[in-house]
């Protein structure tokens, strides 16, 4: 179908971003590469949006060494974050996870900040960023502020975001020394949602397991971390399965997704550890 | 408020390396201004929610789905369509291998493969099919079955690289 818009207008700065949003009030929506947006304006999952564009805002797009992290500005597209030299190097979960999302030219539009703000929870990046303990940047009239990953995501499609704010950047601590990070999914067909996902960490021992497409936002597996982190596989997995309440749909039942869960938790663990998955 | 959030929006771009300037609306998608606007209907209005690729061109050098694109997103944007990237000839060579493998019945999809597949082997000298694959995945045919699409692209990339073309 055709898209249903209340209105538009092209943000020249951040400032004006703010402005324009303060002034849309509750019909404000921000469009930022739009391919989950516009998908959903054009299926009529939403109609009338006032649509604030921050699609040029050069300064919120690119990759910046910031020490003991990265910093990614929202607006860097997924496409430049698989090619960036300083994501694969510190960062390597975030460039694998782009292969796994959609298709070619839906990455070369898409951004990590509306992918993070949309909080989907099949999608790939709100997982990676609970899983490297991310932090994300936001933006209002009233100042700035700085939100961990772990607070972020709080349902389906709901984050911490008040009205009027904008996600600016991600702050992605860089890997240690020696530090594994691995996305598994399964999905049906390449691109995709995936059924089930999940992101693995390793770093001095110590493991951190996101997960995604497993429940209605992106999750930590605490027990199943105690137990990798014990050494103990077996028992991760079945932590893993026991600690889940995935959703039945159309797609897949909830034993399916529980099923897979352990399957991926078992590859990705044997990426990490070395051995068969 | 209808003054700061406008419902006609002007945009200035370059469509094929013509320079066009146009008033459209705000919620017109990029590839309703290409078909409807300026009657450049290479390019098709498929699924309208970015699944099937068949309104796939090109935006500052990569390529977009045209209905995923808001066509006042695309001001300053250089775009390229099938029409004009069929008229200085960098995928002709593309275009030959379809047509000599059958890799197209209907043409619907044809457009956007096109400029998928361009996009592929000009930036990858000699993709794998399964990396051929999975470029295309974004792309629906309902005609082919996709080997005959799989033969076309490798062998342009083949004959682009300098092998035999089989």
């Amino acid at each position: 179908m055709k898209a249903s818009v209340g209105g538009y207008a092209r943000a020249r700065d951040l400032r004006h971003a703010l402005e324009l949003l303060s002034v849309a009030g509750e019909a404000g929506r921000v469009l930022a590469g739009g391919q989950s947006l516009v998908a959903a304006l054009n299926m009529r999952l939403t109609a009338g949006d006032i649509l604030v564009d921050i699609s040029a805002l050069g300064a919120c797009r690119g990759v910046d060494d910031a020490g003991d992290s990265l910093r990614i500005g929202a607006l860097t597209r997924h496409v430049e974050i698989a090619e960036d030299p300083l994501v694969r190097a510190h960062a390597p979960m975030l460039a694998e996870a782009v292969g796994l999302i959609a298709h070619a030219a839906i990455r070369n539009r898409g951004t990590i900040g509306g992918a993070i703000a949309h909080a989907d929870p099949a999608a790939e990046f709100p997982a990676c960023a609970l899983a490297l303990g991310a932090e994300f940047e936001v933006e209002s009239l009233s100042g700035p502020r700085t939100i961990p990953a772990a607070a972020f995501f709080r349902d389906t499609f709901e984050t911490a975001l008040a009205p009027g704010e904008i996600l600016t950047a991600v702050i992605v601590p860089k890997a240690a020394e020696a530090e594994a990070q691995v996305i598994e999914e399964v999905a049906r067909r390449c691109g995709d949602y995936a059924l089930a996902g999940l992101c693995l960490t390793r770093r001095a021992g110590r493991h951190r397991l996101a997960l995604f497409s497993l429940g209605p936002r992106p999750m930590l597996a605490e027990r199943a971390m105690a137990a990798l982190d014990a050494g103990d596989m077996a028992g991760a997995a079945a932590a893993l399965k026991a600690e889940i309440d995935p959703p039945s749909d159309t797609q897949a039942s909830a034993a399916y997704r529980r099923h897979l869960a352990g399957v991926l938790l078992r590859r990705a663990a044997a990426r990490i550890e070395g051995g068969a998955a | 408020m209808t003054d700061m959030f406008p419902q006609q929006i002007d945009v200035a771009l370059s469509v094929n390396g013509e320079a066009v300037e146009a008033r459209v609306p705000a919620g017109r998608h990029l590839i309703d201004f290409l078909r409807l606007d300026l009657g450049l209907t290479g390019a098709h209005a498929g699924c309208e929610h970015g699944v099937c690729g068949a309104c796939t061109v090109r935006v500052d050098g990569r390529s977009v789905r045209g209905c995923l694109m808001l066509a006042a997103q695309a001001h300053g944007a250089e775009v390229w369509t099938v029409e004009g990237l069929s008229e200085t000839g960098e995928i002709a060579d593309l275009q030959e291998a379809f047509v000599a493998r059958n890799a197209l019945q209907c043409g619907f999809c044809t457009p956007g493969m096109l400029v998928a597949a361009q996009e592929l082997v000009a930036s990858a000298p000699a993709p794998t099919r399964e990396q051929i694959r999975e470029r295309l995945s974004g792309n629906y045919c309902r005609c082919t079955g996709y080997e005959a699409i799989i033969d076309a692209v490798e062998a342009v990339a083949q004959a682009r690289a300098g092998g035999a073309a089989r």
